[in-house]
């Protein structure tokens, strides 16, 4: 299952896109049970296109909230596809397209 | 298996296999180790933006509680009415303050809400990025449980 939940609504020809990744988001400074420190382990990069070209791109610091979540809006049409991906600290990625509504 | 359903099984894993091509020429930001490292929020815009000179301006517009009783969720949203190319969102007691960056493409409006963590009662500064110039907004949020993990 991906672990990314988008909403995409488009009104007056601007889209207003509402996105959550599922992540740890591990700052480096929590420490578990035994008292060891967790690795830093976070999402570095999302990055969203839409219509062909890229529409948004931000880079995330261990600051930004577990299970991030992320609102922008740009201009675009309803019935196209919004693609949003990100990439974690460790290499890993995901993306999840939606039709905007 | 008929030739019907042999074709459309072919078709499908041809349209799987695009969908994979298809998939690395996204775009990402160029991750900028040192501004997020950066110990200090000045520190952090000069290796963001190559510079830290900035003007605080009432067009950018930060919305973030006066309180947060939860540290880990804190919602910060800012806008702003300048031709924006970038937003960033800087935490000044955060370990490196620098917690969010974002490039908005001619199209994209001048926005960014996100929930960042923040350890201590801290100043938030919205910085906006417009016509090579650095805008500034700052509101202080009374945490009453850092959302660090120390």
């Amino acid at each position: 299952m991906s672990t990314i939940r988008i909403k995409a609504k488009e009104r007056n020809g601007v889209v207003d896109v509402k996105t959550l990744m599922k992540h740890p988001m591990e700052t480096g400074l929590r420490k578990d049970k035994d008292g060891k420190k967790i690795p830093e382990h976070w999402i570095q990069d999302v990055s969203a296109e839409s219509g062909g070209k890229t529409v948004f791109t931000a880079s995330f610091n261990t600051s930004i909230s577990k299970d991030p979540y992320l609102s922008f809006a740009f201009a675009g049409k309803k019935g196209d596809t919004l693609v949003l991906s990100w990439k974690d600290s460790a290499g890993a990625t995901d993306t999840a397209e939606v039709k905007i509504g | 298996m008929d030739r019907r359903s042999v074709l459309k099984a072919a078709g499908v894993m041809t349209a799987a296999a695009t969908a994979l091509v298809a998939l690395p020429r996204l775009a990402w930001a160029a991750y900028s180790e040192k501004a997020f490292k950066a110990k200090g929020s000045a520190d952090a815009l000069s290796n963001l933006y190559g510079a830290n000179a900035t003007t605080p301006s009432d067009q950018v517009k930060l919305k973030a509680p006066d309180i947060a009783e939860n540290g880990a969720v804190v919602p910060v949203e800012v806008e702003t009415d300048l031709q924006a190319d970038s937003i960033a969102i800087l935490i000044e007691k955060n370990p490196s303050p620098l917690a969010i960056s974002a490039d908005l493409p001619a199209g994209t409006k001048a926005m960014v809400k996100t929930r960042c963590r923040m350890g201590e009662t801290t100043n938030v500064t919205a910085v906006v990025k417009s016509g090579g110039k650095l805008y500034t907004a700052t509101k202080e949020v009374k945490v009453t449980i850092g959302g660090c993990g120390g």
